[in-house]
């Protein structure tokens, strides 16, 4: 049996990213729909054990780094890929730079002259209670006064087909790797499709993401020397740090590599003494940066590492303090932010938000916590949710006590209708899957976006977390110029 | 290159060294046990004197016997020099150094890792024990020879042959340390001893895969004094202490700031040859050996000093900056 579009159950009131109507395909998504209903199971299953052999002969590097527990090595690779055109990606990239220029200068702001608060945009509570200000980043002035350099910010579409952003990460987001991966499975297990269509290559990030860093030297001219900073080979994301590290050409360091000079420049230990280091990509979290400031205990950071960041001797991406705006209580102002400082309307809009800590708006979210999705302020990775549909009756009550304990921490939103995309079940069954989009934007002098980004698929039927940690699993994802087909 | 993946590489290749080397030297005993007189009490506790530890073993058996022997240096985990020990050691080294170890490296190692645990029993009694040491030893050779036809001959090479011949040479000695051992030993309480002694020798060579090189190289029939001397000082047999010592100055010359470790080098090879001249087999080359263990530790912190910068190393560095 092979797949018959006209089969393919689509779900009411949510968003198909390929399929419109029974049977018919979006534009950008033709060729790829005709292509996968040609194909017979035994060649849909073919293709599904080159990927998953593909995958194995990669995840060689994977197993290597992977006798801690939390590693995404079994993450799910989905066959069937997510298409999205290239007119919409252009908006929506364009929307992207806006929101990290804005935010950018929102953090510089903050580290300054807080202007945005004493004009009366944002409550000066919120900063005063951010889990991710720094008081130790207050005037210092980072090259092209780009704070957060590196940006995965996670996108949504809701039943109307818009895209809405969901979240930004701004402190060490993860997944690119898996991005660039995605796609040499696809080219390896579906060649026939990219000879017949116009998909935008992905593969200049590691590039990209080396120019920016490199941008940021404090000594401009010459080449400079650029580290990746790893927690060590026991963090989830080891083999990310790896590969990023070996695509530029950087070094991977750990911590105890690196050591202060009294020039207060960061050097790292080599076999021919100590050598400079000019910009460091650092992958561990602010509190772990450095003992001398953070956390005294952390064996992760470096002594003196902020002391020569304060003094301009060395780049930081992305810049200590830069978490500030990754707050889903600042979230919500960022329409308002990036009216103030670009005077500008947002591309991409946000999902509604409700912030607890004002009256009026708690009372709705208590009243209606079935319905909402209630949020910490300061968490990742999907922890710490109420799914208001999804809940019992004693989880919203706990929630509810939370909130009324705490109410700057928590935000609500409405349970968004996330798309889907057709993905594979069993041998050859297609069923909708929902899933979300997670671009990486990169700011140095000038911005960058990744053609499309890591989409992240919820494999279970129904569910609606994507997470890696919560059986979620990932598809490559294809910008699709249908402007002129390919001869 | 950083300073602790140059670590990693040079310890990944001295334990590989002494699994082998392990390996060889267990299996010169076991033969023995076949070719010499049964009327012989045999000490199998002279290969724990012949490692240096004795400590360990007693604390962990009561019986210094054949099977505690040989279960403490292949499968003892609380021993840090036996097989599995170093198997583990060397899996942790490259586990981080894949960049630039050939990636093969990492599935020979855990394959050779998952023999020795599945065929421990083998090892430990004597029926199958020989089969199990060449296993291991040949699982070795065949990592080594993936380097050696693999690896561009960059610092990482130069690191890993480092490494590789101070262990080799490390070993070398107390391979001829544990022959020395057998044949005192012998001479105090056998009146074969005599044959005994042609028996001791030739298993030294054939276990180092000497015997051979030995008999091109000096043209005589296998003597004591002169296996013991070929083993020191030779120039072209790559287990002898001398050729060690010539290839780690060779390697040292390809990376920075190695003066003081060629120059340690090349006066410890001095010795090497003037003692290998001197000393007959017997009570007094034992201490021999054990002095060039000790000067071969020095060399390795002269090494790690130099390359691998420990924090204090480079806090002085650093304040210099």
């Amino acid at each position: 049996m092979s797949i018959d579009w006209k089969q393919y159950e689509l779900q009411e009131g949510f968003y198909d990213e390929l399929i419109s109507s029974p049977g018919n395909p979006r534009v950008p998504a033709r060729q790829l729909a005709n292509y996968l209903s040609s194909l017979n199971e035994d060649e849909i299953q073919s293709i599904k054990q080159a990927s998953e052999s593909t995958i194995r002969d990669m995840g060689v590097s994977f197993t290597v780094y992977s006798e801690g527990e939390n590693i995404d090595r079994a993450w799910p690779f989905d066959i069937i890929p997510r298409v999205i055109s290239s007119q919409q990606w252009e908006k929506t990239s364009a929307g992207l730079r806006q929101r990290l220029q804005a935010l950018n200068m929102f953090i510089d702001d903050l580290y300054h002259d807080q202007k945005i608060i004493k004009d009366g945009i944002i409550p000066e509570f919120i900063l005063k209670q951010s889990k991710n200000y720094r008081p130790e980043c207050e005037g210092v002035n980072p090259r092209f006064g780009v704070w957060a350099h590196i940006c995965g910010t996670d996108l949504v579409r809701d039943g109307d087909g818009q895209f809405y952003v969901l979240e930004d990460n701004l402190r060490v987001p993860s997944g690119v790797s898996y991005m660039l991966e995605n796609r040499s499975i696809m080219k390896r297990v579906l060649p026939e499709v990219f000879e017949k269509v116009n998909i935008a290559p992905v593969g200049d990030y590691p590039e990209a993401l080396f120019n920016m860093l490199a941008s940021l030297s404090p000594r401009p001219g010459d080449s400079p020397v650029v580290a990746v900073l790893t927690p060590g080979i026991f963090n989830s994301a080891y083999f990310e740090h790896a590969f990023l590290a070996q695509r530029m050409g950087a070094e991977l360091v750990e911590g105890s590599d690196l050591v202060v000079g009294k020039d207060d420049c960061v050097y790292m230990k080599t076999i021919g003494g100590l050598e400079r280091v000019d910009v460091i990509y650092r992958r561990i979290d602010d509190m772990f940066l450095d003992p001398e400031v953070f956390h005294p205990d952390s064996v992760l950071g470096v002594p003196g590492l902020m002391r020569a960041w304060r003094k301009g001797k060395v780049a930081l991406a992305n810049a200590p303090g830069a978490g500030v705006a990754d707050d889903k209580v600042v979230y919500a102002y960022v329409p308002q932010i990036i009216k103030y400082y670009l005077g500008e309307e947002p591309l991409i809009p946000n999902v509604e938000t409700y912030l607890c800590y004002e009256d009026k708006q708690r009372e709705y979210v208590l009243a209606n916590l079935d319905k909402l999705v209630v949020k910490p302020a300061n968490e990742s990775g999907g922890y710490g949710m109420l799914v208001g549909p999804h809940s019992t009756k004693k989880e919203r009550e706990q929630f509810a006590d939370l909130i009324k304990a705490n109410p700057r921490n928590y935000i609500a939103q409405p349970t968004l209708a996330l798309s889907t995309a057709p993905t594979l079940v069993g041998r050859s069954k297609v069923e909708p899957r929902h899933l979300d989009l997670r671009p990486f934007i990169l700011q140095g002098e000038s911005s960058y976006v990744t053609t499309g980004g890591l989409t992240r698929v919820a494999m279970k039927k129904g569910s609606l977390v994507v997470n890696s940690s919560q059986g979620g699993g990932s598809k490559d994802t294809w910008i699709v110029d249908t402007s002129a087909g390919k001869a | 290159m950083l300073s602790k993946v140059a670590e990693r590489i040079y310890w990944a290749a001295r334990y590989l060294e002494r699994v082998e080397s392990t390996a060889r030297m267990l299996a010169i005993y076991d033969t023995l046990m076949f070719d010499l007189p049964r009327q012989l009490n045999f000490g199998w506790y002279n290969l724990i004197e012949i490692n240096s530890l004795e400590e360990s073993f007693n604390e962990r058996y009561t019986v210094q016997d054949e099977r505690n022997v040989v279960k403490f240096l292949i499968g003892d985990e609380t021993n840090p020099s036996s097989v599995v020990s170093s198997l583990k050691a060397i899996r942790e080294n490259i586990r981080t150094t894949r960049d630039v170890i050939p990636g093969d490296t990492w599935e020979l190692v855990n394959e050779l890792s998952q023999f020795v645990q599945e065929n421990m029993n083998q090892g430990i009694n004597r029926r199958n024990r020989h089969e199990f040491l060449e296993q291991i030893i040949r699982a070795c050779q065949q990592i080594i020879g993936l380097w050696q036809v693999s690896m561009p001959r960059d610092k990482a090479w130069e690191m890993l042959r480092l490494g590789q011949n101070l262990e080799r040479a490390d070993m070398t000695t107390r391979n001829l340390d544990a022959a020395v051992a057998a044949i005192i030993q012998i001479e105090e309480d056998d009146e074969f001893a005599v044959n005994s002694h042609q028996t001791i020798w030739g298993n030294l060579l054939r276990s180092l895969n000497a015997d051979q090189p030995y008999r091109r190289a000096m043209r005589s029939s296998v003597k004591g004094g002169l296996v013991s001397r070929f083993l020191q000082a030779d120039t072209q047999f790559p287990r002898s202490l001398s050729f060690c010592l010539e290839d780690m100055a060779t390697a040292a010359k390809a990376l920075p700031r190695s003066e003081k470790v060629i120059s340690d080098i090349r006066r410890l090879n001095q010795t090497v040859t003037k003692g290998a001249e001197d000393t007959a087999p017997g009570p007094e080359l034992r201490d021999v050996l054990n002095d060039l263990q000790i000067s071969l530790q020095y060399l390795h912190f002269t090494i790690s000093r130099t390359w691998f910068l420990n924090d204090q190393e480079a806090e002085s560095l650093a304040v210099a900056q």
